[in-house]
């Protein structure tokens, strides 16, 4: 709730007395290069500015991984390569985009579980109700109603 | 003396609402009257005090005396008196108690202009409402009070975070908690419905309105929130899938769901069961962005006020309500009798359909923001971000945008899907010429940008055939058309325009996400950046000093082909107080497209890092919502939608037969 003005609460004690994310002296001269490092830095996160992408981040920590990120293409590390070398000294946590894992299984497939489930089952509902026939009756009236009735009822007897 | 009157009316108004909570129900069963009716002289002097109290606490913000707390940590004798005023709710024990006025405002309108509602009903909704705001009184009176003084009163505050002293703050938090808390008054009608056993095409008509303002208001108010984000946080993102986000983004999707399946009950009488747990549901994600905000248990950007007492009260407030209403209505719902029959295919289906995608979204964005809160009590620490929903939510989105246009098409009971399919060619040939057209333009780049273009097109001409058919132009003269236009219901008027909304503000996303030039680099006086056609000159470096704070503007000459365009001051200010900066972004606007400047450090040499982005059609992503939002007030403005509206056609109501 209030994102914002939450916001930036914590933004401005996190972020503030640095300047930008990605910095001038950072970027990498092959522009090719350059646009796959920003491409792995939008799914890695910096871990001290919890739900930031190092991309956007301005934290030190943030520089440094976007640092890394960029030596290691240098090195001529595959993307998945970078993303392996990044697990293995951060953890899973580092990733915004977590692996589908027997942990994250649940994560990853409830979506198209719940649409297919969810799909069959209300057209099968549907469509059995459908065919069931008749309308369900309308629930009973109660006495104050029946009264309002019979009222509006000799209203419309006597007008007519 | 008016922060102790704040404080006693406060304390008054809790005592107000326990009798409403009580003996309404008490009269309800004895089926008195005059007990019943209690709830309404409550509901509207628990507003009159809740106002007082929320009066006082403004009073003493505007007067800054810094004898109470809360005034001292969040203002400054200095400040605009704007800020004095949006500082009241920029804090956690002021924005409760904006929570609990706004909760009490929706009270109040119920009890005034209710009147048509059936007595017992209108005494079970104040009575829930009632609950809620207990709840709310006991938590802010026991944890979070805002009047508390300070035995030593400083001479000066310590001012409200200079990130908050925007406009934004005047506009946002209100709106939001408009929508949020709007959505009780569904919930209190779910439970009162429960309570009663009884429920019909009539509770539906009651509880839309109510529904639709409280969606129009959240619907304006993320829209807002992000837009403020967009030019105040300063690297230009406006969308950041925070778990904060989310938790607006949560009671949005659920209350979009419940407008629409609202619609089948009234028309149809059908989907009843789904309809009082999407109430339920709707108010409850709002609760869960309350706690999620206030609790400390998520990692978020937007950690708020992250105190475990208050955490932990708020969770049994949670727990109460949610588990409380859930229970209500798992031993209540199978006595509710489902109404009306429908085909799969049908205006029922395709509701039913935009029912099942919206939920489905909600579900990937609750699962999204608590699976790593569970994964961390097994000790896993991962995370969920923006590539995540990427993947998930977005074609769940793409597929309720294609389905869309045909909804409103559709015939009740039974439809013709072909038939639907011809009428909608014209869109649909629409669609994929915009298609060609942008996959020729920007050859290369993504191949999904193109499609997600023709279909926010072909959502737009699907509205815009709607009403062409409705209206029969084309087809008739043009004064029948008039005419028809005119006697086509206002409702029909605002699903076009909201659903053209969803299309266009689909199309500002993908623009400014695929095409988004951006330059990042240190400049000197005189140098020139080129960023998409334009030239932007760095005409100097110049100090300034405001009412609050030092800042520091860079003159920026922009030109395109030689000519002058406009100048962009992009600034960055210092607040002595706190000891913080904000950035302060120029933006140019042409016609939807942005530029965007903002500063990063001064080096010592004079000169200064830029980041300056060219976005294009950016702004559709917030016009989009508006519109939504103006078809909205279109429907709500509806006739036949407002309650007490029957009235002028009762007598030829009386004449219909029995259905």
């Amino acid at each position: 709730m209030r994102r914002m003005m939450a916001a930036i609460v914590a933004l401005v004690l996190l972020a503030l007395p640095a300047a930008y994310a990605v910095q001038p002296d950072e970027i990498m001269s092959d522009p090719v290069k350059e646009s796959r490092a920003r491409g792995l830095s939008r799914e890695l996160r910096c871990m001290v500015c919890q739900n930031q992408s190092i991309d956007d981040s301005d934290a030190p920590l943030a520089r440094d991984l976007r640092l890394l990120v960029r030596e290691r293409i240098a090195a001529g590390d595959s993307n998945s390569q970078v993303l392996d070398f990044l697990v293995a000294r951060y953890g899973e946590f580092v990733l915004l985009k977590p692996r589908f894992e027997r942990q994250t299984m649940a994560l990853w497939l409830l979506a198209p579980l719940l649409l297919i489930g969810g799909g069959l089952a209300l057209w099968l509902q549907i469509r059995r109700r459908a065919r069931s026939g008749a309308d369900v009756p309308a629930p009973p009236l109660t006495p104050e109603e029946e009264a309002r009735l019979a009222a509006l009822m000799s209203d419309e007897a006597r007008s007519s | 003396m008016i922060a102790e009157a704040g404080h006693y009316a406060l304390v008054l108004a809790l005592a107000l609402a326990l009798i409403q909570s009580i003996v309404p129900l008490i009269g309800a069963r004895l089926h008195d009257a005059a007990l019943m009716n209690v709830a309404r002289s409550t509901a509207l002097a628990q507003l009159l005090f809740v106002g007082a109290s929320f009066i006082a606490l403004v009073t003493l913000h505007v007067n800054s005396d810094f004898s109470v707390a809360n005034v001292y940590e969040n203002s400054h004798s200095m400040k605009p008196l704007i800020y004095k005023i949006t500082g009241v709710w920029g804090n956690h024990e002021g924005s409760m108690l904006l929570w609990v006025s706004i909760l009490a405002l929706f009270g109040g309108l119920v009890a005034a202009f209710g009147n048509n509602l059936p007595l017992s009903l209108r005494a079970h909704v104040l009575a829930v409402q009632a609950w809620i705001a207990s709840a709310f009184y006991l938590f802010i009176l026991m944890t979070s009070n805002p009047f508390l003084r300070i035995v030593n009163p400083p001479i000066e505050g310590r001012d409200l975070n200079p990130v908050l002293q925007d406009i934004g703050l005047a506009v946002h938090p209100p709106m939001l908690y408009l929508g949020y808390v709007g959505f009780s008054i569904s919930f209190s009608f779910a439970i009162a419905a429960l309570m009663e056993g009884r429920i019909d095409a009539a509770w539906a008509r009651w509880v839309r309105p109510w529904t639709l303002v409280a969606w129009i208001f959240l619907t304006l108010g993320i829209a807002m929130g992000s837009y403020w984000a967009y030019y105040e946080l300063g690297w230009g993102g406006w969308w950041f899938w925070d778990p904060v986000e989310n938790a607006s983004l949560m009671p949005w999707l659920a209350g979009t769901a419940l407008l629409h399946s609202a619609l089948v009950m009234e028309k149809r009488n059908a989907l009843k069961v789904w309809t009082i747990l999407l109430s339920i549901l709707t108010f409850s994600l709002s609760l869960l962005g309350t706690f999620l905000v206030r609790s400390g248990v998520i990692t978020s950007v937007h950690a708020f006020a992250t105190d475990p007492t208050r955490g932990v009260f708020i969770l049994l407030i949670l727990c109460l309500f949610i588990g409380g209403g859930l229970s209500l209505f798992a031993g209540r719902a199978t006595s509710l009798k489902q109404g009306g029959l429908f085909a799969p295919i049908s205006r029922e289906g395709a509701l039913v359909l935009n029912n099942l995608l919206l939920s489905v979204a909600c579900a990937v964005v609750l699962f999204g923001t608590l699976y790593p809160l569970a994964m961390e009590a097994l000790d896993l620490k991962i995370s969920v971000g923006a590539p995540f929903y990427n993947l998930t939510f977005a074609p769940l989105f793409a597929l309720l945008l294609l389905a869309v246009p045909f909804g409103p098409m559709m015939a009740w009971k039974r439809g013709d899907l072909l038939g639907v399919t011809q009428r909608l060619l014209a869109a649909g040939v629409a669609g994929l010429v915009a298609v060609a057209i942008v996959w020729g333009w920007a050859s290369g780049g993504s191949t999904l940008a193109p499609l997600a273009i023709g279909l926010g097109i072909f959502v737009i001409a699907g509205a815009v055939t709607d009403i062409v058919e409705r209206t029969g132009l084309v087809r008739l003269p043009f004064a029948t058309v008039l005419h028809r236009a005119r006697g086509l219901p206002r409702s029909a008027w605002g699903t076009a325009f909201a659903h053209a909304g969803l299309g266009v503000a689909l199309i500002g996303i993908v623009c400014e996400t695929t095409w988004n030039s951006e330059y990042i680099a240190t400049m000197k006086q005189n140098d020139v950046a080129h960023v998409a056609g334009y030239d932007l000159k760095l005409d100097g470096l110049f100090q300034r000093q405001g009412p609050n704070f030092r800042e520091m503007i860079a003159e920026f000459n922009v030109s395109r082909d030689g000519e002058t365009i406009s100048v962009m001051t992009p600034s960055k200010r210092s607040f002595t107080t706190r000891g913080s900066s904000t950035t302060e972004a120029a933006l140019l606007t042409r016609g939807a497209s942005q530029l965007y400047v903002s500063l990063g450090d001064a080096t010592t040499e004079g000169s200064i890092a830029v980041r300056i982005y060219h976005k294009p059609l950016v702004l559709m992503i917030w016009w989009g919502p508006v519109l939504m939002a103006f078809g909205g007030m279109l429907s709500l403005s509806d006739r036949r939608l407002r309650v007490g509206a029957p009235k002028p056609a009762r007598a030829k109501q009386r004449l219909q037969p029995a259905e």
